[in-house]
């Protein structure tokens, strides 16, 4: 059995915000006597995540995933709760634990802006205590696993994004890591770089079965790297489950174009009770309930003259961002 | 081991920062030209002060400018650890990169305290060493083991005090993330110690014993090379540098706990 790697318990984390009304009247106001309030950006949350798992924390901006991440890190103090991450209390930020987790976020860099990649890497190597040799025959590994060579002798400020994300993650990864926090790491990439990305991750997890969680507003990491999601809505988990049992709730029918071979057996559909989203001429398509697919679909090719059809799933993509969009949405 | 360790890391900083201002030539340059404009227009400050009175404070020129001397080394080292590393903290908490550096199983304080260097600063640690010994020289010094071993030790306390002030200053970001000002007005009342002491009333003399202790950071050390020493002062001074090393360390850890880190 694959044991809990990370557990957490009634955790909640409350910050200090202040907030400023505009104009000038408003300026003053803040500068002389703040307002600030407390407010709960993660209430009560409870979960756990097991040994090798790719988890994906989706939710719409300020839910509270990177907080929940940056707790996870043992950045942020928890103001209520337990967190335990491999056995140990991250916020105490011990050694033996730093050295097995990494933090990548997109937007912030760690590597040295005026040298080559390279240079950051043999820093690494030094703080987590790893001899040159050692340091060495990672940097090769991971560069061939992430296709890069070249640029790891290039000045930081030369390197185009896609590489430069790259030469972050190397750094993030050259202590071999067991548990890898991801912030958003395809921020800002192109299409091509993006699924380098992803296909590195895949890959070190299956060589390394390191456990990595990842938050991302591009739905194509979450559904090519994740099995399992935490939905996190206004510091809630609204659901934590299989990816594809979300989709399912959050679409239970499906779209079935059905081409009859007269418009005669089309009308004839239109008037059966189904729900009907179009018609044209003897094209028909209607929306059905996944758990009534198969029977509803042997009743139709029985009782009528069809031509052709088609079963359309709708994009995953699509039904992930509604949860983006649509902060209020129920699970 | 850890000792080592460290001392690894360190040379790994030393290496980078070299090679990252490397990188600039023209501003290497530079900041040799103003290291060395900066020294002579200070020794031209002091002796137009110095132009129709004998003495400041007690103080004759050549004596004064013993304290030019430490005040130059001070203010080199300054320039090559303090100013690069501690004026990054704001930066670090501003821009949530401080999250990088306790992520590291290193000590984050001696990570963010010398993580960089700016070779240029060496320059003026060498001008102010060299007026030292010209100093020695005008001022017919006796030089002994003992007299070397007093300058050593009462002035890596006049660093450890102006390091642990500036720390202090600089992990107050932590709750109020803009602290640039507070800095500069610490390096504003440094320049004060490029003058003895006891050439200010006697409550600014107070205040820069007690709240900001210019007084300990070149006064002391000045004595100690024209042999004016009094061992409580020296005592006093090593106890003065502790006490703020160790407050210094104990805020910043209590900081830390009040870090949120920038937001994505």
């Amino acid at each position: 059995m694959v044991k809990n790697i990370i557990e957490v318990r009634n955790l909640s984390k409350c910050f200090d915000i202040s907030s400023k009304n505009p104009g000038l009247k408003g300026t003053l106001k803040h500068f002389f006597k703040r307002e600030t309030k407390s407010l709960k950006v993660i209430k009560n949350i409870n979960f756990e995540i097991k040994e090798g798992e790719i988890i994906g924390f989706l939710g719409a901006n300020g839910a509270g995933k990177t907080t929940i991440l940056k707790m996870l890190c043992g950045l942020i103090y928890p103001s209520e709760g337990s967190i335990s991450v491999s056995g140990f209390l991250p916020y105490r930020r011990k050694d033996n634990f730093l050295k097995n987790i990494t933090l990548i976020m997109g937007q912030k860099q760690q590597l040295i802006w005026d040298l080559p990649p390279i240079e950051s890497f043999y820093l690494n190597a030094s703080i987590y205590d790893i001899d040159r040799h050692e340091a060495k025959r990672r940097i090769k590994k991971l560069s061939d696993m992430l296709e890069i060579e070249e640029e790891l002798f290039i000045p930081v400020r030369k390197l185009s994004l896609g590489q430069r994300m790259k030469s972050e993650l190397l750094a993030a990864l050259i202590h071999k890591p067991n548990i890898l926090f991801l912030d958003e790491p395809t921020l800002g990439l192109d299409i091509n770089a993006q699924r380098n990305l992803r296909k590195f991750l895949k890959l070190y997890n299956k060589e390394t079965n390191a456990t990595i969680c990842l938050t991302s507003h591009y739905m194509k990491d979450i559904t090519s790297l994740c099995k399992r999601v935490i939905c996190v809505h206004n510091g809630s988990i609204s659901y934590d489950g299989k990816l594809d049992k979300l989709v399912k709730k959050l679409s239970p029918v499906k779209e079935i174009l059905i081409v009859c071979r007269s418009e005669k057996d089309a009308n004839a559909l239109d008037n059966a009770g189904y729900i009907v989203k179009s018609k044209i001429k003897n094209e028909i398509t209607l929306k059905i309930e996944n758990k009534y697919v198969s029977s509803s679909l042997r009743t139709i090719l029985n009782s009528y003259d069809i031509d052709d059809l088609y079963i359309n799933e709708p994009p995953i993509d699509e039904i992930i961002g509604k949860i983006l969009i649509k902060k209020e949405y129920k699970l | 081991m850890i000792k080592n360790k460290y001392l690894v890391v360190y040379r790994k900083f030393l290496h980078t920062s070299f090679a990252s201002e490397l990188e600039y030539k023209t501003n290497i340059i530079i900041d040799t030209i103003t290291s060395i404009l900066s020294l002579v227009g200070s020794i031209f400050l002091l002796s137009i002060f110095f132009q129709n009175t004998g003495s400041i404070g007690g103080w004759k020129f050549e004596q004064a400018l013993i304290i030019q001397g430490i005040y130059t080394i001070l203010n080199g080292i300054t320039n090559t650890w303090f100013n690069p590393n501690l004026r990054e903290i704001v930066t670090h908490v501003r821009e949530g990169t401080l999250d990088f550096v306790l992520l590291k199983p290193i000590d984050s304080q001696f990570f963010i305290s010398l993580n960089k260097i700016n070779p240029s600063g060496f320059l003026e640690i060498i001008l102010g060493v060299g007026l030292l010994f010209y100093c020695i020289k005008i001022n017919q010094i006796n030089v002994s083991l003992s007299f070397f071993i007093l300058c050593l030790i009462t002035i890596f306390c006049s660093i450890c005090i102006l390091y642990s002030l500036w720390f202090f200053i600089s992990s107050t970001t932590i709750w109020f993330v803009k602290t640039w000002n507070a800095t500069e007005v610490l390096r504003s009342f440094l320049y004060i110690g490029r003058f003895p002491i006891t050439s200010f009333s006697f409550s600014l003399r107070i205040f820069f014993s007690i709240f900001i202790p210019i007084a300990f950071i070149t006064t002391i050390p000045s004595e100690v090379f024209l042999g004016l020493n009094q061992l409580w002062k020296i005592i006093l001074q090593i106890v003065i540098s502790c006490v703020f090393l160790f407050t210094s360390r104990r805020f910043w850890l209590f900081a830390l706990k009040f870090y949120s880190s920038a937001s994505s």
